[in-house]
């Protein structure tokens, strides 16, 4: 019997077996960001312990960056304090630190496979749930606490037990205006957001393979919100393809054996899995959140459900769902007016997501509706400066959308980005919880760039395959 | 220090899928210390209830001595911040332990290494548990990761009406290991190993930047 890509990676990084039966994994990369690692920092100065290995760990800063102005110091001395903290404890323990002044920063998980650094067959963990994104080049990628942060830098290793792997097979092939986020949400709707616990999860089929690296960076990102502990897709020529030649990419007299170690690692064509299941990519809409969880989603087409739908368990956190998003029944979500429209973040922020939405909007006319505040978010600043070079900017901001400095911004709102009262947002981003976007009573609608491109525009929720002619081929 | 049996009254939080955004919203996660999280634990959800005219069970006089927190499914998902834990650690007297249905696997993992177990129990023992700790908020709840128990006696008020209960838990072997033998601060171990770690990385090719 064949071995899962997680079993093999999981064996080879494994450095002992613990006294409580769990494993000690070594990692082969750590990120780090502002907002979860300072405690970690503290409490390896108050043990009085080194970092092991840390040319293996490295840090931007994300999460509170502002995008409007990021000139120093911010004006939130609260956010001011985490970037000067990060960039001491970078400094003192000599961590790697891409940073706004050298050009270099971005979404964590941006710049990780931007630079090269996101490769097969490697263990990661970051202090984010959204590590799962590196899986996509068939790395194991884990999210983890401040706790574990700390025992990475001191030891660079994890406790931990072993995953069940679901293998996901998504065939067939996508309509057009369905991408892969929409792949995602569909997945997520049909398995439900604790489908996943316990699982890793190995996607696979027709419509996975033929995805651009940066289209299985969207599907694997969202791991997290199916409940799953890491996903990941088996590395192909794709993958070789997009690391190739980046600034942490093995060297060229170095290739040859990367590919071999890159090939050992792939799940074996008889591997056993603990589960399968199998979608079809044709059968797949445009999907919209319409709830307060990441698998409350509907086609565009569809309207929002009835709680008799869902089995008795369920029912209340729907109709706490209809309460808190003041949505009911029957309603169609096509038509929905929204306030803010927002494409970025670590699922949906990177150069194709930008080149998909420009594809569709330019030279056609097209303004975002006077009522909608519409941000345009690059991953990493060498998304924007690539962004700038393709003339992206002035596309956007001729449609009526600010084009922003790169950060997390309006996904998560621990920056000036944030809602205000009860406003609805469509978002590329990956949740939809009660108070995600920065206003305890604001309301987040995820879908693709493209759905949200076309919702800014029209100002409502709406299909973006009508507004911009998208057409069966 | 070894984390086997812990006592104490019980506050129930009832509802499916509660997330760290809301355990603790993302605007207080501006901070560089864990200090003072605790007064944060659920603070938008306690600000809607209470304009609304209700009060939320971490705002009830009633249940601010609880020490164990009940669940229901998927609690802790989302976001893998450790201040969802860190604050609920923080609040009152401080969670020590949490019974639910299921959790969140990042939040599980935070919680081992705060020295919080995270006991899994059945849906109709859950249910139990919550139907006592509210009708019966002096209640005291005593969890036992040797008999793998969660049990609960009746306040002295209400001993006449109410029976005591005994509801099974699990926990998986490795977590409740390390809470018994009080080794769930897992840096202290996972330092012991240092040289077979070096060792472990030497054999991967890709360690040294494929040099």
């Amino acid at each position: 019997m064949g071995k899962s890509l997680y079993e093999k990676v999981f064996e080879r990084h494994t450095v002992r077996r613990l006294p409580s039966g769990q494993y000690q994994l070594l990692m082969g990369l750590q990120l780090i960001h502002e907002v979860t690692s300072p405690q970690a920092f503290s409490m390896l100065r108050e043990r009085g312990w080194k970092v092991m290995f840390p040319g293996r760990n490295f840090a931007t800063v994300d999460h509170i960056i502002p995008t409007d102005n990021q000139a120093r110091p911010y004006a939130d001395a609260i956010a001011n304090e985490m970037l000067v903290t990060l960039e001491r404890n970078c400094a003192e323990f000599g961590i790697n630190y891409f940073g706004v002044a050298e050009g270099e920063q971005g979404v964590v998980h941006i710049i990780g496979p931007e630079k090269g650094l996101t490769q097969p067959g490697m263990t990661m963990c970051c202090g984010d749930s959204h590590t799962a994104t590196h899986g996509a080049f068939g790395a194991l990628a884990f999210g983890i606490g401040t706790s574990q942060v700390r025992d990475v830098l001191a030891t660079q290793t994890l406790a931990m037990g072993k995953l069940k792997v679901r293998r996901i097979e998504v065939n067939g092939r996508l309509r057009p205006g369905v991408y892969a986020k929409d792949v995602i949400l569909h997945i997520i709707q049909k398995l439900g957001v604790k489908g996943g616990v316990g699982y890793a999860y190995d996607y696979a089929g027709d419509v996975i393979e033929r995805m651009s690296m940066e289209e299985r960076m969207t599907v694997c990102n969202m791991s997290i919100e199916g409940g799953a502990r890491c996903g990941y897709v088996n590395p192909d020529s794709v993958t070789y393809n997009y690391i190739k030649g980046r600034e942490y990419a093995p060297p060229p007299g170095a290739w040859a054996s990367a590919i071999k170690y890159w090939e050992s690692v792939k799940s074996d064509p008889d591997a056993s899995y603990d589960d399968i299941v199998k979608f079809d990519g044709n059968e797949i809409e445009p999907i919209v959140t319409w709830g307060i969880t990441p698998g409350q989603s509907l086609s565009i087409n569809g309207v929002i459900p009835a709680a008799e739908q869902f089995p008795a368990s369920e029912r209340s956190n729907i109709e706490e769902a209809y309460e808190y998003m003041s949505f009911a029944p029957g309603q169609p979500i096509k038509g929905i007016n929204i306030d803010v429209a927002f494409i970025g973040s670590c699922t949906n922020g990177r150069i194709s997501d930008f080149e998909e939405v420009v594809k569709h909007i330019s030279g056609r006319g097209f303004k975002v509706s006077p009522h909608v505040t519409a941000l345009i978010v690059p991953g990493s600043m060498a998304v924007k400066e690539e962004m700038i070079r393709r003339g992206y900017d002035k596309i956007f901001r001729e449609a009526g959308f600010e084009f922003r400095e790169a950060g997390c911004s309006l996904c998560l709102a621990m920056n000036p980005d944030k809602l205000k009262g009860r406003q609805i947002s469509a978002s590329s981003s990956n949740r939809n919880f009660k108070g995600r976007q920065g206003s305890p009573a604001g309301r987040t609608l995820l879908m693709s760039p493209v759905m949200v491109a076309a919702a800014a525009i029209a100002g409502q929720v709406a299909d973006a395959r009508e507004l911009f002619g998208i057409k069966e081929n | 220090m070894k984390r086997t049996h812990i006592k104490g009254r019980a506050v129930s939080l009832r509802g499916n899928d509660i997330d760290t955004d809301r355990i603790i919203p993302a605007r207080y996660l501006r901070c560089v210390v864990f200090d003072g999280l605790g007064g944060h634990a659920f603070k938008d959800d306690r600000e809607q209830l209470r304009a609304k005219g209700r009060t939320h069970p971490f705002d009830h006089p009633d249940f601010a001595q609880a020490e164990i927190l009940l669940v229901n499914k998927n609690f802790g998902c989302g976001s893998s911040r450790e201040h969802a834990p860190q604050s609920i650690a923080r609040w009152g007297k401080g969670i020590k332990a949490i019974a639910g249905e299921s959790f969140a696997e990042i939040f599980f993992g935070n919680c081992v290494a705060l020295g919080i177990p995270c006991v899994t129990v059945s849906e109709a023992g859950i249910d139990e548990l919550m139907t006592a700790n509210e009708a019966d908020p002096a209640r005291e709840f005593a969890l036992d990761l040797e008999t793998m128990t969660l049990t609960c006696q009746p306040s002295a008020d209400a001993a006449e009406r109410a029976k005591p209960l005994a509801i099974k838990v699990s926990l998986p072997a490795g977590p409740r290991q390390q809470f018994i033998r009080g080794r769930w601060d897992s840096a202290a171990e996972l330092l012991d190993a240092k040289n077979e770690v070096a060792a472990a990385a030497a054999k991967l090719p890709y360690f040294s930047n494929w040099r």
